[in-house]
């Protein structure tokens, strides 16, 4: 973490345990190289980037966060190797989501997360919470994969956290975050409180397999068939997972990252354009 | 089995775990008769859908009969899959709006505000999105509401054979669709609404449209009321129809004015507010009867209530003429200062000046948006919206790129479809039209 940068933005505390040495932003990748190693640093871009014009009421202060990098990436526009023009190859860009938030998380968060944590150890489950991360004003829960059942039960149940309401599953693919490929994000409202939380589980691509919520929540019924059909997630304990939008034989999970587009070159003025997926595109 | 279904090519029977299944192809009733003649049985597996007129789009239904009565539903979905999020995958942010426009092609405007309203989220600039923008989106969203409702009335009453309930809710529909068209240049698709506020400002006649509109629409629809709310036969056909108490659509997730049709006024324009929906004055209407006749109802006390926001909008936009419509960051704004020029629209000719002989550094904002777009600080964020069909989420997840990493809509059409089955096996094979009618999906938005 760079020191004069936290002096410039006294009223802001300085995100917490950054890697150093990586731009954020490629955009400015010219004037990143010429600054000295200690400026450079990951960062939330609304904390250093002047370009994002506060508002006059920026609210309560960030919360101090970790970042955790999922990804790291080399060059610019796909071009490797001894072809590369581009005079990018050297740039190295690390993807880091926002990671672990330290308390005090702000508003009902607080009182939200230790609720949660006080159900979850009298009933017998204290290490079912992998961290909390709080971020754009939406709280997070990072959920051990084998505790989700009883994590959303109770979620559900306790009439202090009362999530009746469940917004479905959606899946993200992290291929380079090794071990934890795989997400599954559930977001939860709380009707009767009028609260919005986020739940997300992790599980690797060599063991795609997390705990069905169907159980508890029956209108993941339809969501969790598509997330098994889209990342290949496999729900245990589901009545009945099979693919929902994709023919019954279709191979192949489309939305992780590793499946093609596809798409065919198209002849626009003489010139060939390449499919989407094959064109040049900022790392 | 009797020998009469293996001699029929078109109408095969086999055993199988479940019982004896028929495959029913064409005129070959009679086959079929022939061949549970001998079961003690009555059960026929019938395949409605995925092309018939009654099933919204390409909806298929496996409905397991007993005489008329439906003991079993089973939907098949998937036919209109196009992969729009994964094609998000490969557009940039801006470029996305297009996309999701076309994901439920009735209620477009809650899509494209959902997902502009989550980009900013994650840009931080909910707050600097000028109002005018914010006004004019609300218009739009609720000109959508009433377009949206309309069709969902319209072919709801075809489906029930009611074919002047169709005629007029689309002959209302097409004004609806005029306004669309005169504010943001389209009928449909509109990709109007961009992260940052909307791309272009209000034509100068539009608001006394909106006013003619708003005249127009106050004057028919009590049309409706007079045709439908007391009609024998139309009641006859909803009450007690699609019936699903509170609890139920809790536990499947429905929302929207099935929920409400319970007597639970949940609206998330009213208890968590987005675009300024706290600063209008307006009613959430609710039923408690939690049937087909309900949810018609609250669609046509919604378009009372939709009529009565836009007013509140024109009046505010009365007084914002020359106001702008996108965020002052001209990183983030889309270049969009069109006119029309002799040969067609196009970026206006004082744009063109600006840009090529006055200022490079709008040059480089132009040229740097248009082919690289803005990036978008990493992280996720989710925000829902009421459509017209109920609680329409946008999860979006950035990895500080200019093209989203993962864009997930959690759409109001594909959670209420699953209500169908508790809606209604145990009813008539009749009522099954309403019931999925009172769901009212757009498959559009159901496979996107």
């Amino acid at each position: 973490m760079s020191d004069s940068s936290s002096e410039n933005r006294p009223a802001e505390p300085p995100p917490a345990g950054q890697p150093s040495g990586v731009p954020e932003e490629p955009v400015g990748e010219r004037s990143m190289r010429d600054k000295p190693a200690a400026e450079r640093s990951i960062q939330d871009k609304s904390l250093n980037d002047k370009s994002v014009i506060l508002s006059d009421d920026p609210g309560p202060l960030p919360p101090r966060q970790d970042l955790d990098v999922v990804d790291v990436r080399h060059g610019m526009f796909g071009a490797e190797g001894t072809g590369d023009t581009s005079g990018f190859d050297g740039l190295v860009r690390q993807v880091a989501i926002p990671g672990a938030t330290e308390r005090p998380y702000g508003g009902w968060f607080d009182a939200a997360a230790d609720r949660l944590e006080a159900v979850l150890k009298s009933s017998g489950l204290p290490d079912a919470l992998d961290k909390v991360v709080v971020h754009r004003g939406e709280i997070t829960f990072h959920v051990k994969r084998e505790r989700l059942v009883e994590v959303v039960q109770q979620l559900r149940d306790d009439p202090q956290l009362r999530f009746e309401f469940c917004s479905g599953v959606s899946g993200v693919h992290f291929p380079n975050e090794l071990g934890a490929e795989l997400h599954a994000v559930y977001h939860l409202l709380s009707m009767t409180h009028n609260r919005r939380i986020r739940v997300e589980v992790t599980c690797p691509e060599a063991d795609p397999h997390i705990p069905s919520v169907v159980s508890v929540y029956p209108t993941n019924d339809w969501h969790e068939r598509e997330t098994f059909d889209f990342f290949g997630i496999v729900f245990d304990g589901h009545p009945a997972l099979t693919r929902i939008e994709m023919p019954d034989d279709w191979p192949g999970h489309p939305q992780r990252k590793d499946y093609p587009l596809g798409g065919v070159p198209v002849e626009y003025k003489g010139a060939m354009i390449p499919p989407p997926d094959q064109r040049r595109s900022y790392s | 089995m009797t020998d009469t279904t293996h001699t029929d090519p078109y109408a095969s029977a086999q055993d199988t775990t479940g019982g004896k299944v028929f495959t029913v192809t064409g005129h070959d009733w009679d086959s079929v008769v022939a061949g549970i003649d001998g079961d003690a049985e009555e059960r026929v597996v019938v395949n409605m859908g995925p092309q018939h007129p009654s099933t919204h789009g390409v909806l298929r239904l496996i409905l397991e009969l007993d005489g008329e009565t439906v003991t079993e539903c089973r939907c098949g979905i998937g036919y209109l899959h196009t992969g729009i999020e994964k094609t998000m995958e490969y557009r940039n942010w801006t470029q996305g709006v297009t996309l999701c426009t076309r994901m439920d092609y009735l209620s477009n405007f809650h899509y494209e505000a959902a997902y502009c309203l989550a980009i900013e989220r994650l840009l931080g600039i909910e707050n600097d999105v000028p109002d005018k923008a914010t006004v004019m989106r609300v218009l739009l969203m609720e000109i959508n509401r009433i377009s949206s409702h309309l069709v969902a009335i319209a072919t709801g009453g075809m489906e029930i054979g009611a074919l002047t309930v169709m005629t007029i809710g689309f002959r209302e529909r097409e004004l609806c669709l005029d306004l669309f068209e005169l504010i943001t240049g389209l009928r449909m698709n509109n990709s109007f609404i961009r992260p940052g506020g909307v791309s272009q400002d209000l034509p100068p006649e539009s608001l006394d449209k909106v006013a003619e509109f708003v005249a127009v629409m106050k004057k028919r629809l009590p049309e409706y009321a007079a045709l439908c709310n007391e009609n024998a036969i139309f009641k006859a056909r909803l009450v007690d129809v699609g019936y699903l108490d509170l609890a139920g659509c809790l536990a499947l997730g429905i929302s929207g004015p099935v929920l409400r049709s319970t007597g639970y006024d949940w609206d998330l324009r009213k208890r968590q507010p987005y675009c300024g929906y706290e600063t209008y004055d307006f009613d959430v209407p609710t039923r408690d009867t939690a049937d087909a006749y309900g949810r018609f109802r609250i669609r046509l006390d919604e378009m009372y209530e939709s009529l009565r926001i836009i007013e509140q909008c024109a009046e505010r936009l009365r007084g914002m003429a020359g106001q702008p419509v996108m965020v002052g960051d001209r990183k983030i704004g889309w270049p969009a200062q069109l006119a029309i020029g002799s040969d067609g629209m196009g970026n206006s000719l004082d744009h063109i000046r600006h840009i090529m002989g006055e200022s490079m550094e709008a040059l480089i904002h132009h040229f740097k948006l248009v082919t690289e777009g803005f990036r978008v600080p990493t992280g996720q964020a989710y925000v829902a919206v009421e459509s017209p069909r109920g609680e329409l989420g946008c999860h979006l997840v950035s990895d500080g790129g200019t093209r989203p990493y993962r864009a997930h809509f959690r759409d109001p059409s594909f959670t209420n479809l699953q209500a169908a089955p508790a809606m209604t096996e145990g009813g008539q094979i009749a009522d099954v039209v309403v019931a999925v009618a009172s769901l009212d999906p757009v498959m559009g938005g159901v496979d996107r």
